[in-house]
């Protein structure tokens, strides 16, 4: 943790995390009223940022279309944007860390068929096969959860299948073995600890890559549903008024990179603090 | 190298079945009755009846998944539900469009970012590789179809510099030669310019790794003891080995660019599959987003195979390994 704080892309990911996170849980305290809260439509819409309207109320940055103010929107859309991030990433690593730890521990057929599984997950385009998911069930915030999640695990399993083969040949899983320790012991307490960095790394990676395809989702119309703000459908409600409003579809669009690329570097100080090569693993969008 | 070659080609045909497959399971699982959504609220059962005959839903699950692989093997996708036109018909149309995008968005991200990568990889710790991977770092998460929209604004709307959308301006049929051809350019200018640049980004944070890693390699020490110069240590000694991992980052990046495109398109109504799945998939098109799954699934698993050959063709290790 120190070493990170010391690396400047990891203090600049860490801070950038943190913000937003803090941000997102203090929503109520610093945004003035509720998300799609419309007042005067005709006499508060595309107000330009800094302005303040008609009942004294202050938008640092400016209203859309109908009213609403952005700043209010972009801070309840990274509660949405993040929570679901969060939890698809989560249930990735589980899903992740179990196939990986059991196909990498698991001698013979049925590592051979979890890794054939994996290959085969992994070998789907990914944003096809949630386009594909999104037109079979009507669009909620659950269903990106999921399909986040059942998309993303492979390559946390590649990872940790590696990592799993390679502990598993070290003497102090023998010493544990020798112990008289049982094998799902010897996995869940001695192997899997000490192969989580790359766990994490990929993780870190994975939340960033969650963010985009979210976003990517509701900006189609396909993941969290209007008037519920998430960055993606509010970029694609700033999209009709890209001429006279420009803010609408550019203060979502700038929150979103700066916590994909506060991501990255994490991901990048994690693995170059703990010398780990993960491969290459940001290119699996 | 054949022996491995085979062995390839039968899990990339695997991969297809499987998709294929699992397509077919999505669809059986899904809420809703396909045949419902083909005769409209107003239909009778009777009418249901029959339109559920005709799509083969009322013959058991066996039956109809053997036909589904048999019709998806024939590149029979059935008719659109929305144009009524056959899928493999809007699909052949489409297709020529993304190829040209990604194709040469592919081959700009790689040389640009081969570029910036080797200038990074040369000047390594200096200011200037870290201005350049905050650049690369930067375009690399940025959304396409966000930086499209960006892009559009500025050059398009303040200074009307390039169109917005489309492949073809409406005067693209009355025109000839070099007047068609600087149409076509000037519509591909942006959604090219939104792949690039994002492209780029990725292409030029890999390169800039893989150079730093063969610099580590005894033989460019050797060279570089030889009193070589470091521009002829980089062209002659590291890029030639570099180009292993590049072949390898071509078999990564092909879903990567196939996504980005999808949403690419997507935003500058570019015709090309992408715009075909989205507006099938918005529409609830069955057959179409099917057929623009499973096809997008070949090409990502031909791309894949096209690259290991390609890594095994240039490297003498790998193809001892993979043998």
């Amino acid at each position: 943790m120190r070493r990170l704080w010391g690396d400047r892309r990891g203090a600049f990911g860490i801070a950038v995390l943190s913000l937003a996170v803090l941000l997102a849980l203090a929503a109520p305290l610093v945004t003035s009223g509720a998300p799609a809260e419309q007042r005067d439509v005709v006499g508060t819409r595309f107000l330009p940022p800094l302005a303040t309207d008609r009942y004294h109320a202050f938008h640092p940055l400016g209203t859309d279309r109908f009213g609403r103010d952005v700043w209010t929107r972009v801070v309840y859309g990274a509660r949405i944007s993040l929570t679901v991030s969060g939890l698809a990433v989560l249930l990735s690593v589980l899903v992740g860390v179990a196939v990986g730890g059991a196909a990498g521990y698991a001698a013979g057929g049925v590592g051979t068929l979890l890794l054939g599984v994996t290959d085969f997950a992994l070998a789907l385009p990914r944003v096809v096969l949630l386009l594909l998911l999104a037109a079979l069930w009507p669009p909620n915030a659950a269903l990106v959860i999921v399909v986040l999640g059942l998309t993303g695990w492979m390559t946390i399993a590649r990872l940790v299948h590696g990592e799993v083969r390679s502990l598993a040949a070290r003497p102090f899983v023998e010493g544990a073995s020798a112990l008289g320790a049982g094998r799902a012991r010897i996995l869940g307490r001695h192997i899997l600890p000490n192969a989580l960095t790359p766990v994490i790394v990929a993780a870190a990676l994975g939340v960033g890559n969650a963010v985009l395809l979210e976003a990517g989702l509701s900006f189609l119309g396909l993941g969290v549903q209007p008037p519920a703000p998430s960055w993606g459908n509010m970029i694609a409600s700033g999209r009709d008024s890209l001429v006279n409003a420009p803010w609408v579809a550019a203060a979502p669009g700038i929150a979103l990179a700066v916590v994909v690329v506060a991501c990255t570097l994490l991901g990048d100080a994690i693995r170059d603090a703990y010398h780990r090569d993960v491969g290459h693993a940001t290119w699996d969008v | 190298m054949l022996a491995a070659l085979a062995r390839r080609l039968t899990a990339g045909v695997a991969v297809i079945v499987g998709v294929v497959t699992l397509t077919f399971c999505l669809l059986r699982l899904a809420p809703g009755d396909p045949a419902r959504w083909l005769v409209g609220p107003n239909a009778t059962p009777a009418q249901l009846a029959a339109q559920r005959h005709e799509l083969g839903l009322d013959r058991p699950l066996a039956v109809q998944y053997a036909t589904w692989l048999g019709r998806a093997a024939r590149g029979d996708w059935g008719t659109s539900i929305a144009s009524g036109r056959p899928v493999a018909t809007l699909v052949a149309e489409a297709w020529p469009a993304t190829a040209r995008l990604v194709g040469l968005s592919l081959i700009l991200s790689y040389l640009l970012g081969l570029l910036v990568g080797a200038v990074q990889a040369a000047q390594s710790g200096s200011r200037l590789d870290t201005a350049l991977s905050v650049v690369s770092v930067t375009l690399f998460a940025l959304p396409g179809y966000w930086l499209g929209l960006m892009l559009v604004m500025t050059l398009s709307y303040w200074l009307p510099l390039l169109p917005a959308f489309g492949a073809a301006g409406v005067d693209a049929p009355h025109l000839t030669g070099s007047g068609r051809l600087l149409d076509a350019v000037r519509h591909l200018a942006l959604p090219l310019t939104t792949l690039t640049l994002i492209g780029t980004g990725g292409a030029a944070r890999y390169f800039r790794g893989a150079l730093l890693d063969v610099r580590a390699q005894p033989f460019v020490t050797t060279a570089r003891a030889k009193g070589l110069s470091p521009a002829r240590v980089l062209l002659h000694h590291m890029l030639r080995n570099a180009l292993v991992p590049a072949l390898v980052l071509l078999g990564l990046s092909l879903p990567a660019l196939f996504s980005g495109a999808v949403f690419v398109e997507a935003v500058f109504a570019w015709p090309g599959v992408g715009r075909v799945l989205v507006e099938a998939v918005q529409a609830r098109d069955y057959p179409v987003v099917t057929a623009a799954t499973t096809i997008s699934a070949t090409l990502v698993v031909a791309g894949n195979l096209l690259a290991d050959v390609l890594a095994a063709y240039a490297d003498p290790r790998t193809r001892a390994a993979g043998a």
